[in-house]
């Protein structure tokens, strides 16, 4: 094993894991707010990644771009979600929530699978190609770009979070919503907002990852499943966590297919995951409640 | 006594009717079966403990690798194979089981956990060539052997599913009526206060966790004997461990015939939707999709709730 081929693993894998910070940013976000764990999340990041697909196959829209209308279009598609599906089954138990969440999963994703078959589509811009080396490392430019997009976007939202009106009713909703409720903030209101914010967060995620990565019915359940980890890592509901986990997600998926044969790499992610799981529920970084 | 008669009826449709169902028929009967027996396993510890296992795909992959493994390259009968396969799928739920619920996790974290587990074998099945990696493992030689799991027709593998789905509902109702399933539904409906009652929490959601892996574990191997090839997707990956959920919360979960009745409903939408737009993968897993989203808008307790409601 050279140092060459780990100094190229790291860089590979924080790239990647700006990209599941930023998606499970938005998972957090929906899990703070709305309390349920989205296994839809991935399925709108697949969407996301077709809109992206279709924008350039059809209109010739450069996917960077196309997030002005991915952005605000999953923003909406979020909130209707919300209202329609989850709004109507707030008060039921915990464990049908998640159900409903993974009902739709199963619905979107299988859709996809109507509409577009199952063949992997590609979108490749010019610059799809582009590299340089860092020392004895390659870096792909559009890797780099996602990467570097998905930290700006989350210090972004974070500011948004701490600054704004909206920003900080989603806190305070997130914290202690019946207080927030007596302070006259609309709670419906916030949850579908949060669930808008959230759904427009991975669809960027989505964009950002088309130049470097196939698009299928099924490409967002990978991400899913590393954002639940992610989320786990850094504390539900814990916004910087979720940045930070990404990145340590990332270098350990990277670092496992370094080291390790076949895709044995994702069973490094997963022993984190329970390890994380049983031994700090409330992520690495969160305080001890979430149980 | 209405429920009775019209329970016994329905039995002896399932016993006599079969001989005389055209082929299509019958597989799609055998399909009802075996999802309503999985359905029926996962109830056990999800509908009655109300622990959401997403990853009860662990348990019938080492059912049906187990008893395959077993056959192919030792000559064991799949039947001892079956045994042995549930007796290791429940060892294995015990200890992931003791883990999960020794370090408390609960309701969407077990649920997490569990398909972090099923997902784990997957991955290591898919990279080990011993068990036939991702390609999967054949059973040739499909001479009727009935001492091997083998016969001749599917006839008989609808009689071997149907027993085994009368013996997961005689099982089911055995516990619900006895003081472990009392013990689940107080831990299901509050568990720190069943704990303060008393309660062993633990040892009676293990007891459930062993019920219900070492039953799916024999669907496993139902399964393989059944379809005579299992791959890694096939037998651990999440739609199995979504399949069982899915009968038993569309019919009922925590009722003794829920995930039967769930069965019944399902496997017909999805047989119809597949008959009528032929040539697109999909459409089946998305009415499943839409039908969970619709039961638990509307019909939060299942078929069975619902049906209880007009008695």
């Amino acid at each position: 094993m050279t140092a060459d081929l780990l100094l190229q693993g790291t860089v590979s894998g924080l790239l990647l894991g700006g990209v599941y910070g930023l998606v499970a940013c938005g998972l957090s976000l929906i899990f703070g707010v709305l309390r349920i764990i989205n296994f839809a999340h991935g399925a709108v990041m697949m969407l996301a990644m077709y809109t992206t697909y279709w924008l350039f196959a059809l209109c010739g829209i450069d996917p960077y771009l196309s997030i002005l209308i991915t952005a605000p279009l999953f923003f909406i598609v979020g909130m209707l979600i919300q209202r329609t599906v989850i709004e109507p089954n707030r008060f039921a138990a915990e464990h049908n929530q998640l159900l409903l969440t993974l009902g739709l999963a199963l619905f979107l994703e299988n859709l996809a699978l109507v509409l577009w078959q199952g063949d992997f589509r590609t979108v490749r811009p010019t610059y799809a190609g582009a590299s340089f080396m860092v020392g004895e490392a390659l870096v792909e430019v559009p890797r780099l770009a996602a990467c570097g997009a998905a930290i700006v976007l989350a210090v972004v939202l974070f500011a948004f979070l701490r600054t704004t009106d909206v920003g900080k009713a989603i806190r305070a909703v997130s914290e202690e919503p019946e207080g927030a409720m007596l302070m006259g903030i609309d709670i419906g209101r916030i949850r579908a907002v949060a669930f808008g914010i959230g759904s427009a967060c991975v669809a960027v995620a989505g964009a950002l990852v088309t130049p470097f990565f196939y698009v299928a019915p099924d490409v967002g359940e990978s991400f899913n499943l590393m954002a639940f980890v992610v989320v786990v890592l850094g504390g539900m509901g814990n916004f910087v966590g979720a940045l930070f986990g990404g990145f340590i997600v990332g270098l350990a998926e990277s670092l496992g297919a370094t080291l390790l044969p076949g895709s044995l790499k994702q069973l490094i992610v997963f022993a984190l995951f329970v390890l994380v799981l049983l031994l700090r529920p409330a992520g690495l970084f969160g305080s001890a409640r979430g149980r | 006594m209405a429920a009775e008669a019209l329970g016994g009826l329905a039995l002896g449709a399932l016993l006599v009717v079969p001989p005389f169902l055209p082929p299509y028929f019958l597989e799609v009967l055998i399909s009802v079966m075996l999802f309503g027996y999985l359905g029926a396993a996962w109830n056990i510890l999800g509908g009655y403990a109300g622990q959401f296992s997403f990853g009860h795909a662990a348990y019938f992959g080492i059912g049906a690798y187990t008893s395959t493994l077993l056959f192919l390259r030792f000559g064991v009968t799949p039947w001892l194979g079956m045994l042995a396969g549930g007796v290791l799928a429940a060892a294995f739920g015990l200890g992931a089981g003791y883990l999960s619920f020794r370090y408390g996790l609960r309701g969407p974290y077990f649920s997490l956990v569990t398909l972090a587990f099923a997902e784990m074998l997957r991955v290591i099945t898919v990279n080990t060539k011993a068990v036939g990696s991702s390609l999967g493992l054949v059973i040739p030689n499909r001479e009727a052997a009935p001492a091997n799991f083998v016969f001749a027709g599917k006839l008989a593998y609808y009689y071997v599913i149907l027993a085994m789905v009368l013996a997961a509902v005689w099982i089911t109702w055995r516990v619900a009526r006895s003081k472990l399933g009392y013990a689940l539904l107080a831990i299901r409906e509050n568990e720190d206060a069943a704990e303060a009652s008393g309660v062993d929490v633990l040892g009676m959601k293990l007891r459930a966790m062993a019920i219900s892996s070492l039953l799916t574990a024999f669907g496993g191997t139902f399964y393989a004997q059944y379809f005579a090839y299992i791959d890694p997707t096939i037998t651990f990956g999440p739609s199995v461990s979504i399949q069982g959920l899915l009968q038993a919360i569309v019919g009922g979960a925590g009722t003794v015939l829920g995930p039967l009745v769930g069965a019944f409903v399902l496997t017909p939408v999805s047989e119809l939707s597949r008959a009528a737009i032929r040539g697109r993968a999909g459409v089946d897993v998305m009415l499943y999709g839409l039908v969970l989203i619709l039961v638990i808008s509307f019909l939060p307790k299942g078929v069975m709730g619902w049906v209880s409601r007009w008695r």
